[in-house]
């Protein structure tokens, strides 16, 4: 079982670093927030896969800190861009 | 112990390094400081490989709630990019460069060259834990054993925004009212922040937490609520009060100790649990305000900026 | 491996599908309201599913909360800033893709 989470975590990181080129190739920024949201959730997924392969089930705590922030990057970017044109 | 693990580690080792290359070489900004974002996150996914759960909490706060959003309001205030790189790099740059890797080097061999049964100060601290009143490794050396450590690191905190409170900022950009999922995320997300972050400070003691875990989950909060509306709290005696208070709570204990108890920070064993909670929950706070402080920025973009700008010349 | 454990490992697979298939839509999707779409929904699912396939493994109430914790609060601030995020592009002028466009 511990193998199965410990794969499920590597296709997981390897779908996040595909993610990762349509942020270098996105025509917008917003493709770049795109990349924010990917990243934290399966940043969450992530984690708690690795609490369940190490048997520390305490490391949960750390993905429900990273649920609780997942949207305060996106709130930055799009209260803070507000007030500038984006392209 | 699960055997694909190391292809885990290995494929996080490439993106982490990937990582930090692409976003010191690329010229947009806006993509650097996401790809930063990123990095911060798949560090935090380090540190748990590492055995270092409080370090990953601590990494997940920050990175996923402050840098980003501080960093972001920052390149929206930029607007700009990154200086084209010079045609050909100068010999400071190459010296400074050789100079890196031979450090670098230096860190891999010495890593390599550690004998397999390294302990570290890991029997020391084990040996000793029964007398510091908690049961979390990690809390007992940053209170207890190392206390004057994190003392002054939380007296640098501070003067941090000594720094950020001298500087004459602009006043947060005119943003339209919070719609009503802002305002939703809000009422969800900012009680849960709290109880979180109580939840983490009395954890600490036994389990990854800590004060400054939990000051960064009520920062972030407190980032939220000015994204949505923004304040500022100016530079009056109770702000004043509440960010020093956290120095002021943990000097006092120390000094009341050296009355009381052994010595500077030296807590009897017996009651060093209460001591070490009542100092993590006024750091707490007080840490969780210069956090907020450094984003809010400067108190002063009122009609005394206007002042000083009047009285000199305006910069170019 | 018992019923559970069965259970288990097809949760996590069809989690780990997901998730793949949110940066398949990610990459191939020709704007940003449908990307937005493709991955908010594909990753969330996926989510759900790793989280329940763990949540069969769970060897205490502890443990099971946090879990249906943090799933209900990723799904909610993702949905969140998705909406924020889409309105957000909406204003500032980014055109949806139409068939048009594809000739």
């Amino acid at each position: 079982m511990s193998e199965v989470a410990v794969i499920v975590a590597i296709v997981v990181l390897a779908s996040v670093s595909l993610g990762l080129v349509r942020v270098l190739r996105g025509p917008s920024a917003f493709d770049g927030m795109l990349a924010g949201q990917l990243i934290g959730t399966g940043a969450v997924a992530i984690v708690a896969l690795l609490a369940f392969a190490l048997d520390a089930p305490l490391l949960l705590d750390a993905a429900l800190v990273l649920a609780l922030l997942a949207a305060v990057a996106s709130v930055a970017f799009v209260r803070r861009g507000a007030a500038r044109d984006d392209t | 112990m699960p055997t694909s693990l190391p292809a885990f580690d290995a494929l996080l080792a490439l993106l982490l390094v990937w990582l930090a290359g692409r976003l010191l070489v690329t010229r947009d900004l806006f993509k650097a400081v996401v790809l930063f974002m990123v990095f911060g996150l798949m560090l935090a996914l380090a540190w748990v490989r590492l055995a270092a759960p409080d370090v990953a909490l601590a990494e997940a706060a920050i990175g996923a709630g402050l840098t980003g959003a501080l960093l972001l309001d920052t390149v929206f205030r930029l607007r700009g990019e990154a200086e084209p790189p010079p045609p050909r790099p100068s010999a400071g740059l190459i010296a400074c460069a050789m100079l890196a890797a031979a450090l670098g080097a230096m860190l891999v061999w010495s890593m390599l060259a550690l004998p397999d049964d390294w302990f570290g100060l890991t029997r020391e601290v084990a040996a000793a834990m029964p007398d510091s009143g908690v049961t979390n490794p990690v809390t007992a050396a940053l209170l207890n054993f190392r206390g004057y450590d994190t003392l002054l690191e939380i007296a640098v905190l501070l003067l941090a925004v000594l720094g950020v409170w001298t500087l004459n900022a602009e006043p947060p950009p005119a943003v339209p009212a919070a719609g009503p999922v802002l305002e939703a995320l809000l009422r969800i997300l900012l009680p849960l922040l709290v109880v979180a972050a109580g939840y983490l400070l009395w954890a600490g003691a036994h389990a990854p937490g800590g004060a400054f875990q939990g000051a960064a989950l009520l920062a972030a909060g407190g980032v939220l609520l000015h994204l949505a509306r923004p304040f500022s709290f100016g530079t009056g005696w109770p702000v004043r009060l509440a960010l020093t208070a956290g120095f002021a709570v943990f000097l006092i204990v120390a000094l009341l100790l050296v009355l009381v108890g052994g010595g500077f920070l030296a807590y009897p064993p017996k009651h060093a649990g209460t001591w070490i909670l009542a100092i993590e929950a006024a750091a707490m706070l007080s840490i969780a305000l210069i956090l907020v402080a450094l984003f809010v920025g400067s108190a002063r973009h009122t009609d005394r900026g206007r002042a000083d700008a009047g009285a000199h010349d305006p910069p170019a | 491996m018992t019923l559970s454990d069965w259970a288990s490992v097809a949760l996590l697979a069809a989690g780990a599908f997901f998730f793949v298939a949110g940066t398949i839509g990610l990459l191939r999707l020709p704007d940003v309201f449908t990307r937005l779409h493709a991955l908010t929904k594909a990753d969330n699912l996926g989510l759900g599913l790793i989280l329940l396939g763990l949540a069969l493994q769970a060897e205490s109430w502890g443990e099971l909360a946090r879990l249906g914790l943090i799933w209900a609060l990723a799904v909610f601030a993702s949905a969140s800033a998705c909406h924020l995020v889409a309105r957000r592009a909406l204003e500032s002028g980014a055109q949806p893709w139409s068939k048009r466009d594809a000739d």
